[in-house]
Formats: C-alpha cells, sequence, structure tokens
C-alpha cells in the first residue's frame, strides 16, 4: 500500500501512467474499429456488384 | 514564325509587372486596403475597453496587444491573397505562362504585403501613442512590424494557397497559419517589450532579419508548388 | 535493393508484410513496457529532489520523443511522397498524424500533471518544454484538418505534404525561439539536464524502445487501412476480399 503512495504523490503518478496506458488503447481500438468499417464497405460493395454479373 | 521573335519579359519585368497589376486592383477597391487597418484600429481598441484604462497596465501590454491585432489582421487579409485570380482564371494563366510561378508567387505577396502589412507598419505609431509607448521604443515597434509582416506575409501565401478554392477556406487558413506564425509574434512582441524595459534587444531584431530574408527566398517555391496542388 | 523497395511499396504485398510484421513489433514493445513500468514505478529508487512525482518521466518522456517522432516522419513521408510520387510515403502521413498529436496530447497533459507538484499550477508557461508541445499540437490539429477538408486523396496528400515540410522547418524554429523567451522570463524547468543515475535511465531506455515499438505496431495497422482504403477499387482488393479466407 505503501508503495502505491508514492509519498504522497500516488495520484499524480498513477493518472499519468493510467491516462497513457487509457490513450494508447483508445486510439488503437478506434483504429481497428475504422479498418473494420472500411473493409465491411468494400466487401458490401463488392459483393453486390458480382451478384449483378 | 518564329517564335524567338516574341520578346520574352525578363523575370523581374515579370515581377514588377504582377506586383504593378495588383496594387491597381487594389486602388479600385480601397476596400482591400482600409479593411485590415480598420481591423487592426479596433482590435487595439478592445483591449484598454476589456481590462481597463489604467496607464500601467497599457504600458505592460502593449507591445503584445499591437503585435497580436497585426497578426490577427494580415490574418484576415490573407484569404483574398489568391481568391479573385482563382475565380476569374486569371491565376490558370499564371500557372501556364513562361514566367517561373514562384516569381509571380512572391510579385503577388509583395503587392499583398504592401497593400496589407506596410500600412498597418505605419499607422502603428499612432496606435502605440495610446498605449503610452515611449516615441525612443516606437522605432523598434516599426522595425519589428516590418520585419514581422513580411514574413506573415510570405508564410501566410504558402497558406493561401494550399487553401484556395475550398469551401471552409478562411477557418482552415487561420488554423494552418497562426501555429507557424507563432515564433514571429513571440520574437517581435518581446522585443518590443525588451526594448520598452530599456533591456537588450538586438537577438531579436537579428532573428526576425533572419526569418524574414529565409522566408523571402524560400516561401515563394512551397507557395508555387502549393498552387500548382491546388488547381490540379 | 531498387527491387526490394519497390516490392516493399507495392500495396498488396505491404498490405500482407505488414499483417505478419505487426507483432513482431508489438509483442517486443510491450515486454519493454511492462519491464519498464514496473521497473520505474517500483525498483527504482526515489529522485532526493522530486521525491516519487519523477516516475512520470517514464510516461512523459517517450510520450513527448513519439510526439516529435511521428512529425518528422509526416514530414520525410510527404517529402519522399512528392519527389518520388511513391503513394505508400504519402500513406504514412496520413496514418502518423492521429498517432503522433495523441502522443502530443499526452506529453502535454503528462507535463502538466507533473508540473502541478513541481510548480504548484497545472500549467506553466515559463516552461519552454510544454509550450512548444502545445504549439506541436496546434501543427497536428492543422494538418489532419487540411487533410479533411480536401476530398481528393492524392490532392490532399500532396497538399499536406507541403504543409508538413513548412511544418517542420517551423518546429526547428519555435524551439529555438520559445527557449530564447523563456530564457527572459526566468522560466523554472522541471524537466532539466541533471545527471540520471544508470539504474533509473535503464529502464527509461525500455520504456522509449518499447513506445517506439508500440507505435511502430499502431502505424503498420493504420498504413494498412489507409492502403486498403486507397486501393479499395482495385482488382487485389476484390480479389482478397471474395477469397475464402478473407483479408482483414
Amino acid at each position: 500500500m505503501e508503495a502505491l503512495a508514492m509519498g504522497g504523490y500516488g495520484a499524480y503518478v498513477w493518472s499519468c501512467f493510467g491516462l497513457a496506458f487509457i490513450v494508447t488503447v483508445v486510439i488503437e481500438w478506434r483504429g481497428r474499429v475504422r479498418h473494420n468499417e472500411i473493409y465491411r464497405d468494400i466487401e458490401v460493395r463488392i459483393k453486390a456488384l458480382e451478384e449483378r454479373e | 514564325m518564329d517564335s524567338s521573335n516574341l520578346q520574352q519579359p525578363g523575370i523581374f519585368a515579370g515581377l514588377l509587372a504582377i506586383i504593378r497589376r495588383d496594387l491597381l486592383l487594389a486602388w479600385k477597391r480601397p476596400g482591400d486596403v482600409l479593411n485590415p487597418l480598420f481591423f487592426f484600429a479596433m482590435v487595439c481598441t478592445l483591449f484598454p475597453l476589456a481590462v481597463g484604462p489604467s496607464a500601467e497596465q497599457l504600458t505592460f501590454s502593449g507591445p503584445g496587444v499591437l503585435w497580436v491585432a497585426a497578426l490577427l489582421s494580415t490574418l484576415l487579409s490573407l484569404n483574398s491573397l489568391f481568391m479573385s485570380d482563382y475565380e476569374d482564371g486569371s491565376l490558370d494563366q499564371m500557372l501556364v505562362s513562361p514566367q517561373p510561378l514562384p516569381v509571380l508567387a512572391l510579385g503577388k505577396t509583395i503587392a499583398h504585403w504592401l497593400i496589407s502589412g506596410f500600412p498597418l507598419v505605419l499607422i502603428s505609431p499612432l496606435l502605440a501613442m495610446t498605449y503610452r509607448m515611449p516615441s525612443a521604443v516606437m522605432g523598434i515597434l516599426m522595425l519589428t512590424l516590418l520585419l514581422g509582416t513580411i514574413s506573415l506575409s510570405l508564410l501566410g501565401s504558402i497558406g493561401a494557397a494550399l487553401t484556395v478554392g475550398l469551401h471552409r477556406g478562411t477557418a482552415l487558413l487561420s488554423l494552418l497559419i497562426l501555429p507557424l506564425a507563432m515564433p514571429i509574434l513571440l520574437l517581435g512582441a518581446n522585443t518590443v517589450s525588451l526594448a520598452a524595459a530599456n533591456d537588450v534587444y538586438g537577438t531579436g531584431i537579428w532573428a526576425l532579419g533572419a526569418y524574414a530574408i529565409a522566408s523571402i527566398s524560400l516561401a515563394p517555391y512551397a507557395t508555387a508548388a502549393a498552387l500548382r496542388i491546388s488547381n490540379e | 535493393m531498387w527491387k526490394f523497395f519497390h516490392q516493399m511499396a507495392s500495396p498488396p504485398y505491404f498490405y500482407r508484410l505488414a499483417a505478419t510484421l505487426i507483432p513482431w513489433f508489438a509483442i517486443p514493445g510491450l515486454i519493454l513496457i511492462a519491464y519498464g513500468a514496473y521497473a520505474g514505478l517500483f525498483l527504482v529508487s526515489m529522485d532526493y529532489q522530486q521525491g516519487d512525482a519523477f516516475r512520470i518521466i517514464y510516461v512523459h518522456v517517450p510520450s513527448a520523443y513519439l510526439s516529435m517522432m511521428a512529425y518528422m516522419m509526416m514530414a520525410v513521408g510527404g517529402g519522399i511522397g512528392l519527389i518520388w510520387r511513391l503513394k505508400l510515403a504519402h500513406a504514412v502521413g496520413a496514418a502518423a498524424a492521429p498517432l503522433g498529436a495523441a502522443f502530443t496530447f499526452l506529453a502535454l497533459v503528462t507535463g502538466s500533471i507533473w508540473g502541478r507538484p513541481m510548480w504548484g499550477t497545472w500549467w506553466e508557461w515559463g516552461d519552454p518544454r510544454l509550450t512548444s508541445e502545445l504549439i506541436l499540437l496546434f501543427l497536428y490539429f492543422g494538418y489532419m484538418a487540411l487533410r479533411s477538408s480536401i476530398d481528393d486523396t492524392a490532392k490532399a496528400d500532396k497538399a499536406s505534404a507541403v504543409l508538413a515540410l513548412v511544418g517542420v522547418v517551423n518546429v526547428v524554429i519555435v524551439h529555438f525561439s520559445v527557449e530564447w523567451w523563456s530564457s527572459l522570463h526566468q522560466g523554472q524547468t522541471v524537466f532539466k539536464k541533471g545527471t540520471m543515475d544508470a539504474d533509473m535511465r535503464i529502464p527509461l531506455f525500455a520504456m522509449l524502445i518499447g513506445f517506439s515499438f508500440v507505435f511502430g505496431a499502431m502505424l503498420l495497422r493504420r498504413l494498412r487501412t489507409e492502403v486498403l482504403f486507397r486501393e479499395r477499387r482495385t482488382r487485389w482488393v476484390r480479389e482478397l476480399v471474395l477469397s475464402p479466407e478473407g483479408g482483414k
């Protein structure tokens, strides 16, 4: 417990590490969502073209 | 017909011709000269109204306010730099003209500075006076504004060329140019503040001069490249 | 050598290569970060001046480093794209900009949180690095705004490349002018160039390299998205999508 308190600076140190983690995860997750969206759009378009032929 | 008989004007003649053309156009539409000046004067008026007329505060913040106002008013006028040429098709003519495009871009920027930057330098002592700036400092103010507005016009011409023909051009132009212009503002305003405080202010002048020379020699190429990209 | 580059730059090849490369970046990166964070938080003894607050350095410095690295990559990619008309190089700029902006934001916020116990304020204008970092964030916003307001991808690529090249010259000027400015006002800085003990430095290096590797993995993943989007009307994407195993 004492190690986590960081001599009174715990809130600052942990919020920095936590924030770094959250920002990295969110931006990576959003990147994946965008990738999947684009892939699905292409898939839908190409499958529709296939069926028409 | 032998094409070599066609008299090809030199680069310098081309530069002068485009400056003269833009100055003539501005003469026919005096608003282009006056609007940035009015804007400059009005921003300088806003500040004492907002923070109060205390002499101490005004002398202290005068250099900064004058410089911010100059930056914003230059920015305001930049939007129209290539706009009318883009709309009436003269920009296309410039792109295909035998004159090198950077020279034409430089000419247009010099004309823009003569129309909107230089008058601002000239009336700045008048506004500085209302901020109780000592007359010895006004020379420094004018010198920094002179060097700074040249750099601002050149830097802004790159942004204007990148955003010409875009729908949300004006807001975008500010977003592009303001962070690029921050060093100029920082150097200019702080040099005047140092001079007002009887401190050593030489570094800022030299740095502004170097910035101006570097932008005169480099910015036209970037502007020309940006114009070609925007008009593909 | 040239053949190798040509092959690398061919979109279908790169799309597949990137997918195999991502774990090679992500796994060592995550291991290094796990070690660096653990050592930085618990093993390293505290700084005698700043106490435990100095441990913020282990996220602040790598973020600040990546914020500048990403901008350099945008400018270099833009330059290569303009000179050699390499589409993949332009895609690097498009992929790196949001990542760079995110790390700039992180560097700003961690710097500000660090400043709170050290200066007693969340924001200190007198600190040259925080101020430069803020201007860098604005440069990223400008770059992304320009990109998103031009619909034609090829045109957006070239225009934003010019902006990135102008901006990279400016970053240097910002750095020196802000240093000069803060020296006028006796700016107090937390991040002074002091000597660091070796046992403090090793976790920092681990974090720097780990962050770079993870950044590489994130960049590769975003590059795949860019390549897929830009090539959406080509035959290889069609074949990829119609193939039984798919091509996500």
